[in-house]
């Protein structure tokens, strides 16, 4: 496989200790990451932490209010926003979607609907696809126009299971084949696709980052997810050194409560990049272990 | 037998359907329904000010429609009330104080049911003129913002990550709105310039297999409901403005017939192309 990753090329997009403040309150604080060509970075964090804010920031939707953003210029992007809903008013065919930000040939539209298995669906208007079907109909329209850089926020949702591996493998697919790099979202903590390079875990701020484990090489969850989507998904153990309380204050591993988190507040180790992986006993109580979401996944009806 | 008058109202009433049709169809599409009825409301206020000042009947009405929808872009920004509410105070008001301020012009004499209805008698060569030299700008307007108009339509943030500006593309559409508003006033009336936007895009929904087709039906229905409410208008001695309106209606009533729905299978299979 090539190696696109090479050190020397500036990263697409990178975030420099970015916040964004709306009603006077943060909704995401201190945060430090980039992307580079070729490589897939998975935000992860549970509802309201951020990530779409994270996501938008990064395109330059959102204007970070503290901090600052570097684009490589003409940066072109390709964008799957998490909502999408489309008046039943407006007739849109899936072929009609393709281009609706830009033109496209139609030898384009054709290879970018075939290679997420829409080409048959391309006279559909959009309005009557399953969710499985829509996601990967928006998929093909942020890949048909060649983007540098491939935001996707939560494109597995709505999906079943096998249809989550086959869109990762499909991802992953993309990025071997055009070398661009992704930034992928996602609302499940611990299952991540298996290519990611880099795990930024958020709540309001980075929480911990690293890099995910192969499900692979642990045996049990090779049993619990299968052979085949061994290969796509991976692990990723967090390793936080605070909790976050219900009233929204944070309570740090020295056991000081602070009202807020952020980097700058002495009370956090530095952030590691490597990974660090703790295979701790999931009932060690730390909270980060709970049910793998994954696997309830398979019992999710048939899209 | 045609009198010049009439030729006079159906030239202009065509010209504005023209228009009328593919802005009517990001009327619906955004549903900004209640967004249109306001700023034409506003529309009688721009007739006063246009009578107080001394100024042009359609430059007066463009530029208050204008302000209107620019302080609700700006109250919106606030999000102190739902956009609901701000509509609800901002038409009313602006068609209240209109009102007021002709009814404080004891000197004037106007016909206030033809501004509110739209009055036929009305229409000078001069508003042809400006009716078919702004509706072909208007027309250019839509054709270069089509693109991020319609990808702000779906998304806008989906338009602004992909290089596309809809904020900008928003403000032009409401000025060119505020201007349809402006030269629509004469044939159609102020309280009725929405049904010309709405109903005609409505009727073309059921036929259209892509966004560009229906407003290009949205404008050949409305022209057609034009010539039909004007030529009722002449026949049974109706007001124009009410007359195309309820032409409008009976196209969109026939579109529901069973022969309509025959009619979008056929055109479902022979349109499913883009341009």
């Amino acid at each position: 496989m090539l190696n696109y990753r090479s050190p020397e090329t500036r990263p697409l997009v990178s975030l420099n200790n970015t916040g964004v403040r709306r009603n006077g309150r943060w909704l995401v604080r201190g945060v430090e990451f980039s992307i580079s060509r070729g490589e897939i970075v998975t935000l992860i964090g549970p509802n309201g932490s951020g990530k779409s804010t994270t996501a938008k920031t990064a395109i330059g939707v959102v204007k970070p209010d503290e901090g600052h953003v570097e684009r490589v210029s003409g940066l072109k992007v390709g964008y799957v926003p998490q909502k999408l809903a489309v008046d039943w008013t407006l007739p849109l065919t899936v072929e009609r979607l393709m281009t609706l930000t830009g033109p496209l040939k139609g030898r384009e539209i054709e290879e970018a609907l075939g290679a997420t298995g829409m080409l048959h669906m391309a006279k559909a208007e959009v309005q009557h696809l399953s969710g499985g079907e829509f996601q990967r109909a928006l998929l093909a329209r942020a890949i048909a126009r060649k983007p540098d850089l491939l935001v996707l926020d939560e494109p597995v949702q709505g999906v079943d299971f096998s249809g989550e591996i086959a869109l990762y493998e499909l991802i992953k697919q993309i990025r071997n084949r055009t070398g661009c790099g992704i930034l992928l979202i996602s609302h499940d903590l611990h299952i991540v696709m298996a290519e990611t390079d880099t795990v930024v875990c958020l709540n309001g701020h980075v929480c911990c980052r690293g890099t995910p484990q192969a499900v692979s090489r642990s045996p049990e969850y090779l049993k619990l997810f299968g052979r085949r989507a061994a290969g796509t998904l991976a692990v990723y153990s967090h390793h936080h050194d605070h909790t976050h309380l219900p009233d929204g204050r944070v309570l740090h591993a020295d056991g000081s409560i602070t009202e807020s988190c952020f980097p700058g507040d002495g009370h956090h180790h530095h952030h590691d990049e490597a990974v660090d992986v703790h295979d701790h006993d999931p009932d060690c109580g730390c909270g980060h272990h709970t049910r793998l979401q994954g696997f309830e996944k398979t019992e999710k009806r048939d899209a | 037998m045609l009198d010049d008058f009439f030729i006079r109202a159906l030239v202009a009433g065509i010209g504005i359907a023209m228009v009328a049709g593919p802005l009517g169809c990001f009327v619906i599409w955004r549903r900004m329904a209640y967004f249109g009825d306001t700023m034409a409301h506003s529309a009688l206020l721009g007739v006063a000010l246009s009578l107080l000042l001394e100024l042009n009947l359609m430059v007066s009405v463009f530029i208050v429609a204008s302000v209107v929808s620019l302080l609700l872009l700006f109250l919106q920004k606030r999000g102190a009330l739902s956009t609901d509410a701000l509509l609800g105070i901002l038409s009313h008001s602006a068609l209240s104080i209109g009102l007021v301020i002709v009814a404080f012009m004891t000197w004037v004499r106007i016909d206030l049911v033809g501004f509110l209805f739209g009055d036929i008698l009305a229409v000078s060569e001069g508003d042809i003129d400006i009716i078919w030299g702004g509706g072909i700008l208007v027309i250019f307007a839509l054709v270069y913002l089509w693109r991020p108009l319609l990808a702000s339509t779906v998304n806008p943030e989906l338009a602004e990550a992909e290089g596309l500006q809809p904020e900008r593309a928003r403000l032009f559409f409401m000025l060119l709105m505020a201007l349809v508003i402006a030269i629509a006033m004469k044939i159609v009336g102020i309280l009725l310039i929405t049904s010309l936007l709405i109903i005609p895009a409505a009727t073309a929904r059921r036929f259209a297999g892509s966004p560009e087709i229906m407003a290009v039906l949205a404008s050949l229905i409305g022209a057609l409901a034009v010539a039909g409410g004007l030529f009722g208008s002449l026949h049974f001695d109706t007001p124009s403005g009410p007359s195309i309106v309820v032409a409008a209606l009976a196209l969109f009533v026939l579109s529901l017939l069973p022969i309509g729905r025959r009619l979008e299978s056929a055109s479902h299979s022979s349109h499913g192309g883009h341009p």
